[in-house]
């Protein structure tokens, strides 16, 4: 099954005509990624990439019956293309773009309540099934299907646990990038149930980073709800407080927003904490064989 | 992105919300003039740095005659102010902000955020102003109030009256504090605040409400609609080195270390500095080259990196996903060529176009230390320091 996304999904992109938009639809199709059609405002009508463009994402999941959208649009217009989406139905939406305000955010959140979709990002890779649906922009060839879960704030550092692993012979069943914005689509709870409901998920390495309390609070509903073993790692314990590093969400703003904080309360709820990001893959391998 | 106080009470003067009579000034008789035209017996002279705990590092001075507001104007303007944000050399005062005195009666603290826990703009406040909240909700953290405000509708007045009365204040003052709360509140809004805060919020003597301190910080994702709020922005304030890197596309922070990083992804570039920290090596910053890191931008990272005089040694870890490591080994032969660069440098490639960047490496000629992975690039930072006896 994975999570989220798999292989029966049927994808559009939003913003499809863009040129990074297509460049990575591509790339999604040349590895199995059912891209059904895209939207780009005013090109309705058109093929791009031998698939129909509409107006409108109500007119795409009407014609294509879509239920996944990769949003390519910039920043500015993010809020507006997610909420776009919503209304039309899509069930899981993600959101590539990195620089939304935070209170576009606040305001999609409270859209997408009572509403039944997944937001994942924004500021994200995406989200992968391997050889089975990719939405976002991360390189393909370093995924392999496996029995893992795998769930990241970072892009690259989720890259970077993935090729760890994947050099030890662990694959992945999804990696879902939520994002490094402070307010985000969907939590690393949300993603952790989701897991630990997926019968083709064994094990699961959560990737987290200095700022705000999600990771502990991940940690403490895995204690209570989860059977499958996790992985942790939380990245900034070198990083000054009060500066935001790289993402908005990234900061050190009270003690217990600390890398070492958090890895600390993450290990007393029974997460296998790794301190060293070079060995990420060594201990999982370790902890789940 | 941060403001000034002077800016930032103009700012919430204009949505109602009660502040001191005062004006900026520049020089010694422009200080004098605008508290002769205030009026009144007592004047308050404040330095205008970003930074806070002012009062504290004796920024924040009470004058009583127009000669005194020149002599503590004097002594403010050009100084180094060192409160306990500012680090050792201080900052630079280049004005300061003269506000008639008044005489307070209790101090609150109001504060808005957006809370990571409840992902909504909160409301803060305390019967406990003038000191740090952080500090009030650690010690007594059913001093604190806080209300979420839901997005739809926006801060209610019957959500103000209750933080209002659960705070202690009483009568007229509840709905005053409503009306401010309620300002406040579209100010933040309207102008995409991250942070907002008016401590104290004081009862002066005749019993009314004012921010007699105000801080604000805006988003810097939404500075496009802000052209208000930007032209405010104070690049005095602001580490020379890290506004450069801004303006090529990179994300630096200088730390004081000896390591210098050029990384792709924040979270990568925090890991890597983890990663050395972890082997006992001390990272000289952070940097994120970001997504689609052309040679130029690879150049810049490495003008910006060196121009740190502790940097002994640089390490490049690339893990390209939207990037392709062919860019990034033409951008670091090409900085090697063009640039002195006297340091030793450790590679480590990944991803998108790996075998075609690591080849270009090799056929340089130049003398890169190339590392198979993270591990394996600490490992050698940490070695090759070793060998030079650093």
């Amino acid at each position: 099954m994975s999570v989220f996304v798999h292989k029966h999904s049927r994808v559009i992109i939003q913003g499809f005509t863009g040129q990074h938009a297509t460049f990575h639809a591509e790339e999604s199709m040349a590895n199995g990624t059912n891209v059904v059609g895209g939207v780009t405002p005013g090109k309705g009508g058109q093929i791009h990439l031998d698939r129909p463009v509409f107006d409108t994402v109500s007119q795409a999941v009407e014609e294509t019956g879509a239920d996944v959208s990769g949003i390519f649009v910039p920043p500015p217009f993010a809020a507006d293309a997610i909420m776009e989406a919503l209304e039309a139905g899509i069930g899981v939406v993600v959101v590539i773009a990195d620089g939304i305000p935070v209170q576009d955010m606040v305001r999609v959140k409270r859209y997408a309540r009572d509403r039944n979709a997944i937001i994942i990002g924004p500021n994200t890779p995406g989200i992968i099934t391997p050889a089975a649906c990719k939405v976002g922009i991360m390189p393909s060839h370093i995924y392999q299907p496996g029995r893992i879960g795998v769930v990241s704030r970072s892009g690259t550092l989720n890259y970077e646990a993935v090729q760890q692993m994947s050099a030890l012979g662990m694959g992945q069943s999804t990696s879902v990038g939520i994002g490094g914005d402070p307010v985000n689509g969907t939590d690393f709870v949300t993603v952790l149930r989701a897991f630990e409901e997926d019968p083709e998920t064994d094990a699961v390495i959560m990737i987290g980073e200095i700022g705000g309390p999600q990771e502990v609070e991940a940690a403490r509903w895995a204690k209570q709800n989860m059977s499958k073993p996790v992985v942790g790692f939380v990245a900034g314990v070198s990083a000054p407080p009060g500066r935001r590093m790289g993402h908005a969400g990234a900061i050190i703003s009270g003690e217990s927003d600390t890398a070492n904080a958090k890895m600390d309360l993450m290990e007393e709820l029974g997460v296998h904490v790794v301190r060293n990001p070079a060995l990420i893959g060594e201990t999982a391998h370790r902890v789940f064989s | 992105m941060n403001i000034h106080e002077y800016q930032t009470k103009e700012l919430l003067k204009g949505y109602g919300v009660p502040v001191p009579s005062g004006r900026v000034a520049h020089n010694v008789d422009n200080a004098a003039t605008v508290a002769e035209e205030l009026g009144g017996e007592r004047w308050v002279v404040k330095a205008q740095i970003h930074a806070g705990g002012r009062g504290k590092g004796g920024g924040v001075k009470v004058a009583s005659s127009l000669d005194e507001v020149r002599q503590i104007t004097d002594q403010l303007i050009g100084s180094h102010l060192v409160t306990p944000q500012t680090g050792a050399g201080g900052r630079l005062v280049q004005r300061v902000l003269v506000e008639q005195a008044c005489d307070i009666k209790k101090e609150y603290y109001l504060g808005l955020v957006i809370d990571r826990g409840s992902q909504r703009i909160t409301v803060i406040a305390s019967a406990s102003g003038g000191m740090d909240i952080e500090e009030v909700a650690r010690t007594t953290p059913e001093k604190v109030v806080r209300e979420p405000v839901d997005p739809g509708v926006g801060l209610m007045e019957f959500q103000c009256r209750k933080i209002a009365a659960n705070i202690g204040l009483k009568g007229k003052q509840i709905h005053e504090a409503t009306k401010l709360m309620r300002a406040l509140y579209r100010c933040f809004r309207d102008q995409d605040a991250l942070m907002a805060e008016i401590n104290p919020l004081a009862e002066v003597n005749d019993g009314h409400l004012m921010a007699l301190d105000a801080k604000m910080s805006f988003d810097g994702n939404a500075l496009y609609r802000l052209p208000a709020i930007t032209e405010l922005r104070d690049f005095d304030e602001e580490d020379p080195k890290e506004v450069e890197a801004t303006a090529h596309g990179l994300n630096y922070i200088a730390l004081d270390g000896n390591v210098g990083c050029i990384v792709n992804g924040a979270g990568l570039a925090m890991a890597t500095m983890d990663a050395i920290s972890f082997h006992h090596g001390k990272p000289a910053n952070f940097l994120d080259v970001g997504g689609g890191a052309s040679p130029e931008k690879v150049g810049n990272a490495f003008r910006i990196v060196l121009a740190d005089p502790n940097v002994k040694i640089i390490l490049v870890n690339i893990f390209a996903g939207i990037n392709r490591c062919d860019w990034i080994a033409e951008g670091l032969i090409k900085a090697m060529q063009d640039q002195q660069i006297g340091v030793p440098i450790v590679v480590r490639l990944a991803g998108t176009n790996v075998e075609k960047g690591a080849q270009m490496l090799a056929d340089s000629g130049l003398d890169f230390i190339m590392a198979d992975n993270l591990d394996d690039a600490a490992t050698k930072v940490m070695a090759t320091l070793g060998e030079q006896g650093a």
